[in-house]
């Protein structure tokens, strides 16, 4: 059986997302005075970006057809570039664990976690960049620069990964080895390291494959690897080279993608 | 001879969940604690070994006073009593032998556990119980892979490898089906006569607490108001453990407060 709705001349409409109209009104107006306001005080030299676009065609054109005939350095600097990822990564993922027992509040002291977590606040507070501009500054043009910032980098990621983790356990299973006389060590080994096990693996590959990444980037402040080979080419205008790495690194960034993704896949 | 005499356990400044609680466990004894949810049985079990603080007055195990052991002293104190969980508390991604071996934690040095190398006469002993229990064939496979009343039986057999002078049960069946936990409250009963062990059994099911146990402790609102066998616990009993009756000890307006939000809940 069918009835028929008797039109009522009720309309309906989505109500806004702010409900308070002047408001609505008020942060539109706001937004559009801010970016008239922040485009007509920043300096546009039309001129100059006149004079730039010819020099970009020139340099696309220097680069068009990429140059492999110096494999030789290339090679070397992603073998540099691996190299820095794969110690920092060791060498972070080794400190991030200790500091992100220390960062857990329901396992640490309060005074442990303090500390913990504002290791981790510092390392995550700035971007590898700034970090390896740093570490250049203080020992040198280099791969150790790399690796320093890339531990910096690993520990701010890894270890607030794995802190929020522990902090999700599962504390029967805890109880259950205290119970049984267990010390505070053995306590963690038993209870806590086997609960957070699939998560640190795939965080460890996730940072490998990460810090592979920043590795190059981190190299263009001369920090070591591809990047300072990258830095090289530039500066010699040897743009055909300089186009041959940068297709270089994508290509090993989405092997690695790949690798990693399988490898996290089926550890699920 | 457990022997607890006046226990007081409060949660920050609320009222005291445990009142002035004395009870004695002498011997191979089985005893059952029944009451309400929030009548303070798990808290009394979770006293008995520490893993909840108790507030004032005296734990006595064997001689050794519990309620003031810190440190090593309390974890020495902890390997001897045994302990089952409702949730079983088992490690889910460990190996069955792990979890029954992680039993012997507060005997093992640390790079005999960490290395998993555990003493043969571990073994040996871990594969008796097993086989006692009907899991034996299970050693390799991991925790989470098992059904509930195997995972209880995981759960006994770790808290036996600890040689405990006690065990402590809290609610052991409460996440069983009816069958299985008839099994399980079948293998606490036989195994205390065989070890010579005492049990103290936390159980909502009173049909089973009369049926496995010599003797039953009713609880209500952190005070012990029934204690005695099986055929002593009447229905007037019954209902003074469970019912909203006021019994006589109670009374004023903060019992009769709390009576309240018990009814609200």
């Amino acid at each position: 059986m069918s009835s028929t709705v008797q039109p009522t001349g009720r309309t309906w409409k989505k109500p806004p997302f702010i409900a308070n109209p002047v408001v609505r009104w008020g942060l539109l107006l706001a937004v559009a005075a801010y970016v008239w306001w922040a485009l007509t005080t920043l300096p546009f030299d039309w001129e100059r970006i006149q004079d730039g676009i010819p020099r970009a065609i020139r340099i696309f054109k220097g680069a068009f057809p990429p140059s492999f005939i110096r494999g030789e350095l290339l090679f070397d600097g992603f073998m540099e570039s691996i190299k820095i990822a794969i110690v920092a990564t060791l060498l972070g993922l080794a400190l991030s664990v200790p500091i992100a027992f220390a960062s857990a509040s329901n396992i640490a002291p309060k005074w442990l976690y303090a500390i913990g977590r504002g290791i981790i606040i510092v390392a995550r507070s700035f971007h590898p960049v700034i970090v390896a501009i740093v570490f250049v500054k203080a020992v040198g043009f280099g791969p150790l620069a790399g690796i320093l910032t890339l531990t910096v980098y690993s520990i701010g990621f890894v270890a607030k990964m794995l802190a929020e983790r522990i902090e999700e356990i599962d504390w029967g299973q805890v109880e259950a080895i205290r119970a049984a006389g267990g010390a505070t060590f053995v306590t963690l080994l038993y209870a806590v390291i086997p609960q957070i096990m699939p998560r640190q693996i795939g965080l460890s590959i996730y940072q490998l494959d990460s810090n592979l990444r920043a590795s190059a980037i981190v190299g263009i402040v001369g920090a070591g690897g591809i990047g300072s080979t990258l830095l090289n080419a530039f500066g010699r205008y040897d743009y055909d080279f300089a186009l041959a790495i940068t297709l270089c690194i994508i290509g090993v960034i989405l092997v690695s993608e790949a690798i990693s993704g399988r490898i996290r896949r089926n550890l699920w | 001879m457990l022997r607890i005499t006046e226990l007081v356990k409060r949660y920050g400044n609320e009222k005291a969940v445990l009142k002035n609680l004395n009870l004695e466990v002498p011997g191979e004894s089985v005893v059952s604690i029944i009451g309400a949810s929030g009548a303070g049985k798990s808290t009394l079990l979770r006293c008995i070994n520490r893993l909840v603080e108790p507030s004032s007055g005296s734990i006595e195990l064997n001689g050794t006073e519990l309620t003031k052991l810190e440190g090593k002293d309390l974890r020495l104190a902890r390997r001897r009593i045994g302990m089952v969980f409702q949730g079983f508390n088992l490690i889910d991604r460990l190996t069955v032998m792990e979890n029954v071996q992680s039993g012997r934690l507060g005997y093992l040095p640390a790079w005999r556990a960490i290395t998993r190398n555990y003493p043969q006469e571990d073994i040996d002993r871990a594969f008796h119980l097993m086989e006692r229990v009907g899991i034996a064939h299970y050693a390799n496979k991991r925790a989470d892979e098992l059904s509930g009343g195997e995972r209880q039986r995981v759960g006994v057999v770790r808290a036996l490898m600890q040689e405990p002078e006690i065990l402590l049960a809290d609610e052991p069946t409460a996440s069983l089906d009816p069958k299985t936990s008839r099994q399980i409250m079948e293998l606490l009963r036989a195994l205390a006569s065989e070890l010579h062990l005492p049990v103290l059994i936390n159980i909502h099911n009173v049909n089973e607490a009369k049926e496995y146990t010599q003797r039953i402790v009713g609880m209500r609102f952190g005070r012990i108001i029934f204690d005695g066998e099986p055929v002593d616990l009447d229905n007037e009993a019954m209902d003074e453990i469970y019912a909203g009756v006021p019994a006589e000890e109670r009374g004023g307006a903060e019992s009769s407060t709390h009576l309240r939000e018990v009814a609200v809940r």
